[in-house]
């Protein structure tokens, strides 16, 4: 079924009767020509594109919960492409570009909203870094403008710019920066793979992976053995116990990142703005709710939810950043497992074992980047080559220290991220 | 979380630096090669569940120490100095 104004305009005046399913519910079969194991964001967006730009149709997406109930189902659904080093610069910037279409791409509004990010600055220093950081997104064909306070006043004049603690001094606006519903993203992929003829299979969780002579053969599955000449490795903070059942150690961490949300309010924040003294971010979801959160609690950890000390510290840098949200009340908190990678950079690549690939490490950032990594692990997958915006993302640089990809410059290391 | 230094007792997790698992006590030869200093700086276990972990009480005594803990449930279940254990595995 398309979904168009003239079918919500049909259906409300018949009743809703004539909607269907979003999608099949299908038994495994034997066989796929590929299997991506993970029924999230980038498991169903790799999927969707596999069929949609390389024809590869004979797929089976597994997920061992439910579709999109794990971090895209979890995040603060913020999309952006200001990233400065070369390798992420151009990814991202493809990405968001995909972001751009993908309502059309997908028939199924994912509520896609440009309303810009501001990214506020505390010093000289970070100031300058901003200036430097603009000049990346512009030279690589993306959109940044310096704002001073005067102009920041007009657009945010709830923040306390002149507090003595973190002073604002300006700020760096990435307007076709956003947010996107973060569930719908989830359900608009999966119900575009499912037309074309992937199986979504839920409730199938993976428990080996069969490697005979370096050669990738099938998955076991609580739902039996299923055999596929490749497989792709979609499993974000689970991805290290994946990649464990194929034998392979990942270089990566999981970590618990908290995020948080107040109760519906009336609108007030019309954009997405980000605090470097706190390492602070928030925006307002469409129903009113203040989304909001900081840094990893900075442990290694897969019980989805952190500790107080990070909780306290993010609440008050929201404090000291707009004294007004003191009168919210916080309404739910919840944490995800982040697979950190050693730099801070994803892994899209291939790995030693023939026809089995990994998609890891996006660390806190994963959201943004569903759509373009979902098509350059495709391309990927169909190809055997790098996309063309995804040749930096190598496994092996961890191996032999070329190319390692540290976009904070804070230090390629597992605790540093 | 709060974690038991061997020395000061219990203490608030605000007051320990965490390093990462405890292959960091591991350090291989200069010329052990690329594959055995990837192990040690990058690559990981990371399976959920009991884990062993470095970290230093920096704003108590300064003493590394290597926690067990589970990582699914938060639960910590034991804390060693981290000299003693390289005294043992030495």
């Amino acid at each position: 079924m398309r979904f168009s104004g003239l079918r919500v305009l049909k259906e409300g005046l018949t009743g809703n009767k004539g909607w269907t399913p979003h999608w099949r519910n299908p038994e495994p079969k034997a066989e796929y020509d590929v299997i991506i194991i993970g029924g999230g964001g980038h498991g169903l967006a790799t999927a969707h594109y596999l069929a949609s730009v390389y024809g590869i149709t004979n797929v089976a997406v597994l997920e061992k919960g439910y579709l999109g109930g794990g971090n895209v189902g979890r995040n603060t659904t913020i999309v952006r492409a200001n990233y400065g080093l070369p390798g992420n610069s151009e990814f991202y910037s493809y990405s968001l570009k995909l972001w751009e279409g993908l309502e059309k791409d997908l028939n199924y509004n994912v509520m896609h909203s440009q309303r810009g990010i501001i990214n506020l600055f505390n010093s000289d220093g970070s100031r300058d870094a901003a200036a430097r950081r603009g000049n990346q997104m512009v030279s690589q064909g993306d959109d940044a403008q310096l704002l001073d306070t005067a102009a920041l006043r007009k657009m945010l004049p709830y923040l306390d710019f002149d507090q003595t603690r973190f002073p604002i001094y300006g700020g760096l606006y990435h307007s076709r920066g956003g947010t996107a519903r973060h569930d719908a993203v989830a359900w608009g992929f999966a119900r575009a793979a499912d037309q074309r003829g992937v199986d979504l299979i839920q409730q199938c969780e993976v428990t080996g992976i069969d490697v005979v002579d370096g050669v990738v053969k099938g998955v076991q599955t609580t739902r039996g053995p299923i055999r596929a000449k490749k497989i792709g490795i979609t499993a974000a903070g689970r991805s290290s116990e994946v990649a464990a059942m194929a034998g392979m150690r990942l270089p990566i961490e999981s970590h618990v990142l908290q995020a948080f949300v107040t109760e519906g309010l009336k609108p007030m924040i019309d954009t997405v703005i980000t605090y470097e003294a706190g390492h602070f971010y928030i925006s307002q979801s469409d129903k009113g709710g203040l989304v909001f959160g900081g840094s990893l609690d900075l442990y290694s950890s897969y019980a989805s939810r952190g500790n107080l000390p990070m909780a306290e510290h993010v609440i008050e840098s929201a404090c000291t950043l707009m004294p007004a949200i003191t009168k919210a009340k916080v309404l739910r908190s919840w944490g995800g497992i982040m697979d950190m990678s050693a730099d801070g950079s994803p892994i899209i690549d291939k790995t030693h074992i023939d026809g089995l690939y990994v998609n890891c490490g996006w660390c806190y950032g994963g959201f943004k980047a569903t759509p373009g990594s979902g098509h350059v692990f495709a391309h990927l997958m169909a190809t055997d080559n790098p996309h063309r915006v995804a040749t930096k993302h190598r496994l092996d640089r961890f191996r032999t220290g070329v190319g390692i990809m540290d976009e904070e410059a804070s230090g390629s290391q597992h605790n540093l991220h | 979380m709060r974690l038991p230094c061997p020395i000061c007792g219990e203490r608030d997790i605000r007051e320990f630096y965490y390093q990462g698992a405890d292959v960091a006590l591991n350090r291989p030869a200069p010329d052990a090669g690329d594959d055995a200093w990837q192990d040690y700086v990058y690559l990981r276990e990371n399976q959920p569940g009991e884990h062993r972990d470095l970290w230093q009480h920096e704003s108590g005594c300064g003493s590394w120490i290597v926690v067990s803990r589970n990582t699914v449930t938060h639960e910590v279940t034991g804390a060693k100095l981290a000299k003693d254990i390289k005294r043992i595995e030495a």
